[in-house]
């Protein structure tokens, strides 16, 4: 399937990027590069800082020192509202879910942005439908298609009205996964998108990432531990290890390479 | 059968009053999933502002005329409330984004103290008196269908009225409208509702505005009964028992529940009080919230709790 992706230019650069909380060194001079189109992992051991790299790309944290282009744009640190109108969406290792909010209000409320109408319309959209559709009206139902689509294309269509709460962990993560696509982004950062799922689970989500990529068009970073998904799904690898990049290249080169191995295995002293 | 009428009337429409303070918490809680202990003060502070800005800006302008005073000593309170929500979230809330809600029920803990203090300071501390016009005089109804009739209070009907028309107005806003579904989303959780574009401190100005228009109306028809005061601040303790009774998540709960605890506390008072001698009403609502928290803590119309394990 990857050779038949066309794999574009540089779409996100980040380029010797040092967070520090406290003493604590989380990342140091971290640079790599994301091209449009590919699927880019970033893995390594826990507390790698693979985290705390996602969140200075999304603007959650700051990073000392660094800079982070995107798009041509080069900023110093993004900020979360920012990052995300430039079209950048995420899911979380804990679900971040709005949990008291149906499956359809989660995703919909992913189409924030691009909600234009004014909230007096929206309040006072004619409810019975008596006077025809107003702006707002058909506003909505141009998102709730747009929403719908992505249903389908997750298969929890049975689940719509469903409270998220209620739903089991795996259905959770598709639902996140859901809500992250309906912004329509351009890039999608997926943070331990299988963590905690069974065998058949993770099939399935193995499948959605390589589908959106495939579909949409969306570039994906991602986060994973499970060496076997990530080998089969990247384009590319960044390992890092105690904050330090230690790896990076195809998955056949990082597979081979010699400071990873170390990480993942462990030296003899 | 008039006079069992006449009490669950009574007890119906100071159960609106107990709704339209137990609303503010609601809103609140709904919105950014904070308990704010500061609805009370606020209560105090909004009332206290209507009554004082009602009697300057007469004052000042020189003109006398009533609705003039009210209609710009409510424009100000207003005004003021705005003001007050934009600062709570400047100075307290932004710097505690993604933090507990028990930190953040101790900051709204803070609040209550400071605007106690500042409300007394500014607008001073005597008793003073809203006068909206509200007709005052009760009124008889049904007197064909019952011997003597039932007696009814205006002024309690007016504020129900009142209350009911709010209480639309925010179950739409929160229902319909994109900022609602944006409230309900920073509610469930801070950082996914950040990572979809919702602006945090923008939506948090709005709860509390919007928090902030109720206590005014809340401060306002409690005033005119009770006359601005610092007791004011303990009506807020009245409503919490109805928010344990309707749910901390639901709008339409509040009004349940305080309908609920309005009409208990009356025919509680006048059928069981005699066996017991009196005083029924005071603690009626706070055993019922109790008996509640026992057999169904997330309340009559609360999100139902679950977790896995």
């Amino acid at each position: 399937m990857t050779t038949l992706k066309k794999i574009g230019e540089v779409i996100l650069d980040v380029q010797n990027i040092s967070l520090a909380f406290g003493g604590v060194k989380a990342l140091t001079d971290i640079s790599f590069d994301v091209r449009e189109h590919e699927v880019r992992a970033i893995i390594g051991p826990n507390g790698a800082g693979k985290s705390s790299m996602l969140n200075c790309i999304n603007g959650v944290y700051t990073p000392q020192q660094g800079t982070i282009t995107f798009r041509g744009q080069t900023f110093g640190h993004m900020n979360s509202r920012q990052v995300a109108e430039m079209g950048v969406a995420r899911t979380f290792q804990n679900l971040a879910l709005f949990k008291g909010m149906s499956v359809l209000d989660n995703m919909m409320a992913g189409r924030n942005l691009h909600i234009k109408s004014n909230i007096f319309a929206q309040a006072f959209r004619n409810p019975f439908g008596i006077f025809g559709l107003g702006n707002a009206e058909r506003e909505e139902t141009q998102h709730r298609e747009y929403v719908e689509h992505i249903i389908d294309f997750l298969e929890i269509q049975a689940y719509r009205k469903t409270p998220v709460a209620q739903l089991p962990y795996g259905l959770q993560k598709r639902v996140d996964l859901g809500r992250a696509l309906s912004m329509q982004p351009s890039v999608l950062l997926l943070d331990e998108p299988m963590a905690g799922m069974n065998l058949e689970e993770k099939q399935d989500m193995c499948r959605f990432v390589l589908d959106v990529n495939d579909e949409f068009g969306t570039t994906i970073v991602l986060i994973e531990h499970d060496m076997g998904v990530v080998m089969d799904i990247s384009d590319r690898v960044v390992v890092l290890d105690y904050g330090k990049k230690i790896g990076d290249g195809t998955p056949t080169e990082v597979r081979a390479n010699q400071d990873v191995i170390n990480a993942y295995l462990g030296t003899s002293h | 059968m008039g006079f069992f009428l006449e009490t669950l009337f009574g007890g119906l429409m100071t159960g609106m009053l107990y709704s339209l303070v137990a609303l503010g918490f609601v809103l609140i809680f709904k919105a950014s999933g904070v308990f704010n202990f500061a609805q009370g003060a606020m209560v105090l502070f909004a009332a206290l502002a209507m009554a004082r800005f009602a009697e300057w800006i007469p004052q000042i302008t020189g003109i006398e005329s009533a609705v003039f005073g009210n209609v710009a000593g409510f424009v100000c309170a207003a005004i003021v409330m705005f003001i007050l929500a934009w600062l709570i979230q400047k100075f307290v809330l932004q710097h505690l984004v993604n933090q507990e809600g028990t930190t953040l029920l101790m900051a709204t803990l803070g609040i209550t103290y400071f605007l106690e203090g500042l409300g007394q300071t500014i607008f001073g501390s005597d008793i003073y008196k809203i006068d909206v016009g509200m007709p005052k005089d009760p009124v008889m109804i049904l007197e064909s269908t019952f011997a003597g009739g039932i007696l009814i209070n205006k002024e309690d009907l007016i504020a129900a009225l009142i209350a009911a028309t709010l209480v639309a107005m925010l179950s739409v806003f929160f229902q319909k409208t994109s900022t609602g579904r944006a409230l309900r989303a920073v509610a469930d959780d801070h950082q996914a509702a950040q990572s979809i574009g919702i602006p945090l401190n923008r939506i948090w100005v709005i709860v509390w505005c919007v928090a902030g228009i109720t206590a005014l109306v809340a401060g306002i028809i409690w005033g005119s009964k009770l006359g601005v005061q610092f007791s004011l601040t303990s009506v807020a303790l009245r409503a919490l028992p109805v928010v344990i009774l309707g749910g901390l998540t639901s709008v339409p709960g509040a009004i349940i529940g305080g309908l609920i605890i309005g009409v208990g506390e009356k025919l509680s008072e006048v059928y069981l009080g005699p066996f017991v001698g009196g005083g029924i009403e005071i603690w009626f609502a706070y055993v019922l919230a109790l008996v509640f928290l026992l057999f169904r803590p997330q309340g009559l119309f609360g999100e139902k709790i679950i977790d896995r394990v």
